[in-house]
């Protein structure tokens, strides 16, 4: 297909085949999820289900690439599935309108080969990566503050969550610094990359790794976990 | 008993990048010689592993220490 064309070499058309059969689950489509969803649907998932319960404010248009003018107040899932039926429309995505809490969580993630976690509070990031462990789903853990942004990978039996967040905090510094355009693409692309490896099993994970990302000062740091 | 300690982003704003801290015992008396908050640590490693901020330390031992990030 031509659509895919310049996905090849860099993945065989049978690993493209893959990722067509393949379901991912993005929780939170804000800064970080917007990015997400826009290069999973461009490289080809299958079926992605893309959820937040937010609509679209003006102070998202620094950074959020799925927020316009034009769709102020609107749903954020909503609008991601409208995108995608713009740019690829041989995808599914299901939209979901709604908060991840614990009722419904199990419902929503069930079924994923991959969750990629953009959410915007510590809280809810240990609440998902419960489910993940209980489900035995592979979780790419990503957060953005400023020039600074961290990600991980995180299979059913690790305890990376727990190591890497604290469990009483709800914000990060992020309260502080606030979020540019530039850290939640940086973040998401990175946390695609570690999806799309997951998917095809090649590659090398950031698993029982963080990777921390100052940009202020290029430096960028693996710490075993 | 030197302890070197590494801080990550806005651990360093007034502090620095890369110290040397002598006469502490453990992770909590070390952030605290530091003037950091117990709450803005989320990430404590010894020697590049992952460790708990009550951690015993010993001299030579290398402490990075993140602060929490929770934004997407």
């Amino acid at each position: 297909m031509e659509r895919y064309l310049r996905n090849f070499k860099t993945i065989t058309p049978k690993e493209q085949e893959k990722l067509q059969l393949s379901k991912v689950c993005i929780i939170g489509t804000g800064g970080i999820g917007g990015y997400v969803v826009e290069q999973l649907g461009r490289i080809g998932i299958g079926e992605i289900t893309a959820i937040d319960a937010d609509v679209f404010e003006e102070s998202n248009l620094n950074r959020q690439i799925l927020s316009t003018t034009k769709n102020i107040g609107q749903p954020k899932a909503l609008t991601a599935q409208e995108r995608m039926t713009l740019v690829n429309p041989d995808i599914k995505v299901n939209a979901l309108h709604l908060a991840f809490d614990e009722t419904n969580g199990e419902g929503i993630l069930k079924g994923n080969d991959v969750v990629v976690d953009a959410l915007d509070n510590i809280s809810t990031r240990i609440m998902l990566a419960d489910f993940c462990a209980k489900l035995g789903i592979p979780l790419v853990h990503g957060a953005i503050s400023g020039w600074y942004g961290q990600i991980s990978t995180v299979f059913p039996e690790d305890d990376t969550i727990r190591k890497i967040l604290k469990a009483n905090l709800q914000k990060g510094i992020e309260k502080e610094l606030g979020n540019p355009a530039f850290t939640p693409a940086v973040i998401a692309s990175l946390q695609v990359s570690e999806t799309i490896k997951i998917l095809l099993g090649r590659g090398e994970l950031l698993r029982n790794k963080l990777l921390f990302i100052d940009l202020l000062r290029n430096e960028y740091e693996i710490m075993g976990i | 008993m030197t302890i070197r300690v590494r801080l990550f982003a806005t651990l360093r704003e007034g502090r620095g990048k890369d110290l040397e801290i002598e006469k502490v015992q453990n992770g909590r008396e070390l952030i605290e010689k530091l003037q950091i908050k117990e709450e803005d640590v989320a990430i404590f490693f010894v020697n590049g592993l992952h460790a708990n901020i009550g951690v015993e330390l010993k001299s030579g031992d290398e402490v990075s220490i993140f602060p929490p990030v929770g934004g997407g």
